[in-house]
């Protein structure tokens, strides 16, 4: 273990990430998003879903008036801090979960799309192709629609957290599939596959212990960037109204629900929601760009 | 010996990395006379390509030189601006890589691409120019010349397009030609065509050429002398035939011993022991030691010089005993 | 002479290089077809190497990943140990006595994979011997590496050092025939003596039976009993090695022999032969070869020459005669 870790203090990643200020830094900020988010329940000023604690009186405080509301508060007296922190773990959570339904999906199908080759190749990536003309907005109205008419109406915004995570993930993993159909196909030539094929192994091993983890590299790029759009495709749901309800807000419902009052003199209660998905949207993608460039040079 | 055309003198080149500095070229010196062929030969990795990449100031970063100096034709032409180097590039040197597709241009027709690299550096009309893509192509044996001239490079064969980088380097005339592995990646049979019209031109227009191969065979039949690469130093240098047949370094010898002969066959082939060491771990004094069937306590501490012995050059401090 | 252990007769390989159906369809093209190995023939004894040499296109390489059944024949039949080749495949215990190695040390093996695992694979695949850690040590030290190397990953490792890698997992189930698909072509002179001393000292404790491919005629030389020398697609002249080397009676293989830069020849000039191989997709009629053959007559042009058998030695030449010199 500890041989594997002082290889991993001397790799090339490891240094070329601590001498990269721009990683650091992107690690730092998700890092404080994580926290945050994750350890909300313990750490959060306030508990924004316990009614008893709301009190309107406390409704619309301005920001940075007071030590109790950082923030400020939303029309119910709701702290925005927390209301924040709650938020980010439902968007981290959805858009965690959309792009691992992707990749899986994805990462599937362009193993067996590249190693298969022929008709199936041809067909899996028509689907793709397909798929790709489908904004997430039409895939999730389409699942939404579709979960409507199957589940009672009063179970609606218990199940509407699964339609999200389906529709970002089934729009999103053409990528994943794409990618790796590319790199199956450079690695299906290469003679340690035909070294495992000249003693009999089987198709389902070569893909998984042999293609595979020479395929994960630039996955796990497409991962990290997928994952900013993944949260921001949630938050445009949301945002929407197709997206989560009320009573589970999301940075994108907290934006919705603010947008309200932006032109009554209240824009905190948008602005903070807003600046915060920026923030977290931007340190994700500037390490996804990192790992992409870090990477770069041992795919070549 | 006329003067020399080409002078190298202690060229050493660093790549900075974030282990410390390896040195991939250590005072390395040799000259070449005009109408000269100098082989230079030695394994992946000792430093061969390195040296025509320094001289025609194509290092790639971080590589730099960091010392010693390289004169053509009397001026120093190592730390001149890149737009001065790219000048002597393809006017005064000539180069030709492995790999034609590489260094041929697949959008544009090779008389395009002669006629421009003519009209760079000399100063010619568009139909003169043309002209003299037209001789060249004839010159370095490709049929046709002049209807060829508009084909694009994907019509050639593997072959004929190295002939044609080989027009191309040689179009504006340079007095100096660094071919890298120009027949490695050829068959045999184009190989042997190749070899015989580097020299047929060589000898014909008193190009000077730096030809670097790993192939004893190529350097053998084309090269006047031959310099072996090993770790970044030249082991020895001197004229092909007396370094082939009396080797003065043990390397040398080594290396030839393990080529496997044609004409008969033999039981064992004679090996070098080891391999050549990575350049973050050159050994102190002789780079050879450590694999020299020879190596005596004085090769541990200290480095060989550069010194006659018998016909040819060799560092080697038992070369001269 | 013994029972031969890997027979190849009349094989013949085909690949489909049309382009896809759709553009065919529109460009009202006809399917396209590369016979890359033709009406290919020959027997290696046990414990003996077979060589096969020619220029690239020549259909070497496929020959060697026919004859391990990576690939299909179009035509023909090949036979390990007497027995079809795709039956012996389908039997652990026959496949186990067949396996490869390759040019390339970088893509041959797998950059994720610890030595160890690698060398592994075969023994864990058919399920030999129930000490796997102590035969991966036995087989690193029989390929002059250190126990030590197998926790190691192969990019540590110098080309050379791979290719041992690569003899060590080829022999790990213990194996009657090795396929060597240039083995030591993507290496330096030094490092291919080291290997090549190696795989022969390993025939010889072994008794091994090899197929080498090669491009480097001093190598088979090296190598050989017994030497094939092909041209698009087809073995031009077969026989002891010997006797090749010294009486080449195809003119194919003397333009080989001829062209070949050696250290003996410093500095002498001679002419080389023009030309360069045709296209096997569109191969010349008659002998392929008489496009660029200094000898060649109208027949030649015409007429595909037969195989004939002179002395040890077959040739596919009309012009070839017994002890012509």
């Amino acid at each position: 273990m500890s041989a594997t870790l002082a290889r991993w203090r001397d790799s090339d990643l490891w240094h070329s990430f601590t001498h990269s200020p721009v990683a650091l830094g992107a690690t730092l900020l998700a890092a404080v998003f994580f926290v945050g988010a994750f350890g909300a329940p313990w750490i959060a000023p306030h508990d924004p879903f316990n009614i008893a604690s709301l009190s309107l009186l406390n409704s619309f405080r301005h920001p940075f008036a007071s030590w109790t509301y950082p923030l400020g508060t939303d029309e119910q007296g709701r702290d925005m801090l927390s209301a924040i922190m709650f938020g980010t773990r439902v968007s981290l959570l959805v858009g965690a979960a959309a792009v691992i339904f992707a990749l899986v999906a994805g990462v599937g199908i362009g193993l067996v799309a590249g190693y298969a080759g022929g008709w199936l190749d041809g067909l899996l990536m028509r689907i793709a192709d397909i798929q790709l003309t489908f904004p997430a907005i039409l895939m999730a109205l389409l699942i939404d629609g579709v979960f409507s008419a199957l589940v009672p109406r009063d179970r609606h915004d218990s199940v509407q957290i699964y339609v999200i995570v389906l529709a970002i993930g089934i729009s999103r993993w053409p990528q994943f599939a794409r990618v790796v159909r590319g790199s199956t196909l450079v690695e299906r030539g290469k003679d340690y596959v035909a070294a495992a094929r000249v003693i009999g192994i089987g198709r389902g091993r070569i893909l998984l212990g042999h293609i595979l983890p020479n395929v994960l590299g630039p996955v796990l790029v497409i991962g990290t960037l997928t994952l900013g759009l993944a949260i921001l495709d949630e938050a445009t749901l949301s945002f929407l109204g197709v997206g989560l309800p009320q009573t589970q807000p999301s940075l994108g419902t907290l934006i919705r629900i603010g947008d309200d009052f932006l032109f009554s003199g209240q824009w905190w209660v948008t602005v903070f929601p807003g600046v915060a998905l920026m923030l977290l949207v931007l340190a994700i993608n500037l390490l996804g760009d990192w790992l992409r460039d870090a990477l770069n040079p041992r795919l070549r | 010996m006329s003067a020399p055309l080409l002078g190298v003198a202690d060229l050493t080149v660093e790549f900075p990395t974030r282990r410390g500095i390896l040195r991939a070229l250590d005072a390395v010196s040799f000259a070449i006379a005009p109408g000269e062929i100098l082989g230079m030969v030695g394994e992946s990795g000792a430093g061969k390509s390195l040296t025509g990449a320094a001289i025609i100031g194509l290092l790639a970063p971080p590589g730099r030189i960091a010392g010693g100096e390289v004169r053509l034709e009397g001026a120093r032409i190592d730390h001149l601006p890149a737009e001065a180097m790219r000048r002597i590039r393809g006017r005064r040197i000539g180069a030709i890589f492995q790999d034609p597709l590489t260094t041929l241009n697949p959008l544009y027709t090779i008389g395009r691409q002669l006629t421009e690299t003519i009209r760079t550096h000399l100063p010619m009309s568009a139909a003169e120019a043309r002209t003299r893509a037209i001789r060249w192509l004839d010159e370095v044996g490709i049929p046709a010349a002049a209807r060829r001239i508009d084909a694009y490079p994907h019509e050639f064969s593997g072959g004929q397009r190295q002939r044609v980088v080989i027009a191309l380097a040689l179009c504006a005339e340079p007095r100096l030609v660094i071919a890298d592995e120009p027949t490695t990646a050829l068959d045999v049979s184009i190989q042997a065509q190749i070899i015989a019209l580097l020299k047929r031109l060589a000898r014909e227009h008193g190009t000077a050429v730096l030809l670097i191969t790993h192939d004893m065979g190529v350097i053998a039949e084309t090269a006047d002398r031959v310099a072996v690469m090993y770790a970044g130093r030249i082991a020895e240098i001197g004229p092909v035939a007396e370094v082939i047949r009396a080797p003065a370094h043990p390397y040398t010898e080594g290396l030839m011993a393990s080529i496997p002969p044609l004409e008969h066959r033999l039981e064992r082939l004679a090996q070098i022991e080891g391999a050549m060491p990575r350049l973050n771990a050159i050994p102190d004094g002789c780079a050879f030691h450590p694999r020299c069937p020879r190596a005596i306590d004085r090769c541990r501490g200290e480095r060989p010089a550069l010194t006659p012995a018998g016909a040819t050059m060799a560092a080697c401090l038992l070369a001269h005993a | 002479m013994p029972e031969p252990l890997l027979r190849l007769a009349g094989v013949t390989r085909r690949f489909d290089v049309s382009r896809p159906t759709l553009q065919r369809w529109l460009a009202r093209e006809r399917r396209q077809f590369l016979r890359a190995v033709d009406d290919v023939s020959f027997a290696i004894p046990a414990g003996t190497t077979l060589s096969l040499v020619g220029e690239s296109g020549c259909g070497k390489s496929t020959v060697a990943r026919l004859a391990v059944g990576l690939l299909a024949p179009s035509a023909g039949e090949i036979q390990f140990d007497g027995q079809p080749l795709a039956a012996a495949r389908a039997d652990p215990g026959q496949r186990r006595r067949m396996n490869m190695i390759f040019q390339d040390p970088y893509a041959s093996l797998n950059p994720r994979w610890r030595v160890r695992d690698i060398i592994a694979e075969p023994l864990r695949a058919f399920g030999i011997g129930a000490d796997v850690p102590g035969r991966v040590a036995e087989l690193l030290g029989q390929v002059g590496l250190a126990g030590a190397d197998g926790e190691r990953f192969p990019h540590e490792f110098s080309g050379g050092q791979r290719q041992r890698i690569s003899i060590a997992r080829a022999l790990a189930a213990a194996p009657s025939l090795l396929v060597c698909d240039e083995p030591t072509s993507a290496l330096d002179v030094s490092v291919q003596a080291q290997i090549l001393n190696l795989m022969r000292d390993l025939q010889q404790l072994l008794g091994l039976t090899y197929l080498f491919i090669s491009h480097n005629l001093a190598v088979v030389r090296h190598m050989s009993d017994r030497l094939g020398v092909m041209y698009l697609g087809r073995v031009v002249e077969l026989g002891p090695a010997d006797e090749v080397f010294a009486a080449p009676r195809h003119p194919y293989t003397r333009l080989l022999l001829e062209a070949v830069p050696d250290l003996e020849r410093v500095g002498s000039a001679r002419t080389p032969v023009g030309g360069e191989v045709p296209s096997p997709i569109d191969p010349p009629p008659g002998c392929s070869f008489h496009p660029r053959c200094p000898l060649a007559v109208d027949r030649c042009r015409v007429e595909q020459p037969p195989v004939r058998k002179l002395g040890a030695v077959e040739v596919a030449c009309h012009l070839a005669e017994a002890g012509a010199d």
